[in-house]
């Protein structure tokens, strides 16, 4: 049972890295046409990355990700919602899903921290930035994005405003702050906005904007249950350039005061 | 040996301080907020173990393996000098990862069904089955023209801001002519499409270039490819929308 489970998993990772193997393989042979340094080294890379993703869908398959499920439909089950009350007939006020918002929030954090494919651009990132852009401190601020981004999008469901407002609104923020935050961080901001939601993240956050689609009434799970991924997208954008504004703004307070 | 143990061990304690907030928000809300008790305590023991050794496999492969490669070939081509195969090879890597990456496919298929039910399509299967096939191949497309334009931008050193901005402007003009059913989906897949194996090779294939051309900086210029592979598909599927609606 678990033996099939590994073996499904690995075969599923192995079909992932399959196109890119011979993408990168194909070029290398016939348009660069000179041997790979390390050649043995890189594979055994190309093996441990495999194995390591397999072993880590399959954990979080086996652990995590059943029980984050079930939460999921716990939390916006109206019987825990409403535990005790007499529900107003139809009627759901946004307040009454507190339980949820904190969940969508606390999730969406500790998700990101462990996504993988955060933590190799964050690697990249202090690499290249000779230290100045903290591996902690990137994947802090995506992870409070993400948070807010999460929690947010699940207040939309609940209360049926229609996606594209949030999404224009986040983006004239977006734009508005592109102009002010410090050149560096920018390509790196827009970035982080796509690398938050793979592996780890988004079977959770899209199991809960299901639940929530399902349970709340008047919604439609084909209409509402999309979109906690967009938010989950945009608002790291947001924290990322936030987060350099604010090490700048402390920087030169810093600075100020030493020149008195 | 001692030493490749110790970093070793060293890893193993990084990936369990990864995957330490994921453990405390399910216990915290079972225990305490839902009131439950932890259903199979060895089965989630096992499991969070496994979780930790495969994390720092992957790290550990990734440093290893996958980022040397891509910025080896990213030097390779622009020292060759041959822009064709540069653009090409950008874009079989956006379209190659994406055409067959399993988000995708599930999020094309309830994508059919959405459309099916809104009557824009036939119910039955085979028409299901072709628009979703539609709109995987749009989306592998949209990727593949994504990497291609954020290569260019590296080479001619055009600003980001500019062209993420006329993006959003393109999203936000098309969302308000496009059907309504495509548009949370739409938005979705630009999220979908940037698996955990493609960004680090993606990532390595920006700096790489940036740290190979002169006047290029590898933190401004080689990053942002990614921000490219998640803007297009919203706009590629919208239009996708728009015509097969």
């Amino acid at each position: 049972m678990l033996w099939n489970e590994v073996w499904q998993t690995l075969l599923g990772t192995l079909r992932d890295v399959l196109p890119i193997v011979a993408i990168v393989g194909g070029f290398q042979v016939l348009v660069i046409r000179r041997p790979v340094a390390n050649l043995r080294r890189v594979l055994v890379g190309i093996v441990y990355v495999v194995v390591g993703l397999a072993l880590f869908l399959i954990g979080l398959e086996q652990a995590l990700f059943p029980l984050g499920r079930l939460m999921a439909a716990q939390l916006t089950d109206p019987a825990f919602i409403y535990a005790g009350l007499e529900q107003a007939a139809g009627a759901v006020h946004w307040s009454d899903y507190y339980w949820v918002y904190a969940f969508a929030a606390a999730i969406g954090f500790s998700t990101t921290i462990a996504e993988p494919s955060l933590l190799a651009v964050a690697i990249k990132a202090q690499k290249v930035s000779g230290g100045a852009i903290g591996m902690w401190g990137l994947r802090i601020a995506v992870a409070i994005g993400v948070a807010v981004g999460v929690s947010l999008g699940s207040y939309r469901i609940v209360t049926g405003l229609p996606l594209h407002y949030f999404i224009i609104a986040a983006y004239i923020v977006v734009v508005t702050q592109t102009a002010f935050a410090p050149r560096l961080i920018i390509p790196l901001a827009y970035d982080s906005g796509g690398v938050t939601t793979s592996t780890v993240t988004v079977p959770l956050i899209a199991a809960l904007g299901l639940g929530l689609a399902e349970t709340v009434p008047g919604r439609n799970v084909l209409i509402d249950g999309f979109g906690l991924i967009a938010f989950a997208c945009l608002f790291p954008i947001m924290s990322v350039m936030a987060y350099a504004q604010i090490s700048e703004y402390r920087a030169r307070r810093q600075r100020a005061r030493l020149g008195e | 040996m001692n030493k490749s143990l110790r970093a070793l061990a060293k890893a193993l304690v990084g990936s369990m301080r990864d995957l330490l907030p994921v453990v405390a928000v399910v216990v915290f809300f079972q225990l305490v907020v839902l009131q439950q008790p932890l259903p199979n305590v060895a089965q989630l023991l096992t499991g969070l173990l496994m979780v930790v050794l495969g994390l720092t496999f992957f790290i550990n492969g990734l440093e290893i393996g996958l980022f040397p490669i891509g910025e080896s070939l990213a030097h390779a081509l622009a020292r060759k000098g041959s822009l064709f195969w540069l653009i090409a090879f950008a874009f079989a890597l956006g379209f190659g990862t994406t055409v067959a990456e399993p988000a995708l496919i599930a999020v094309a298929d309830e994508a059919a069904a959405v459309a099916a039910e809104a009557g824009v399509i036939g119910a039955s299967e085979k028409e299901q089955t072709g628009y979703a096939r539609g709109l995987r191949l749009t989306v592998a497309l949209s990727v593949g023209c994504a990497i291609v334009l954020g290569v260019l931008r590296i080479l001619k050193g055009w600003p980001i801001h500019w062209m993420i901005v006329g993006g959003y402007v393109l999203v936000v003009v098309m969302t308000s002519f496009a059907p309504r059913e495509i548009i949370g989906i739409a938005y979705d897949s630009g999220g979908v499409t940037t698996s955990t194996i493609t960004v680090p090779l993606v990532t390595a294939l920006g700096v790489g270039l940036a740290s190979s051309i002169r006047g290029r900086n590898p933190l401004t210029d080689g990053f942002g490819l990614i921000a490219f592979a998640s803007l297009t598909p919203m706009i590629f599927v919208m239009g996708y929308g728009m015509v097969a609606h």
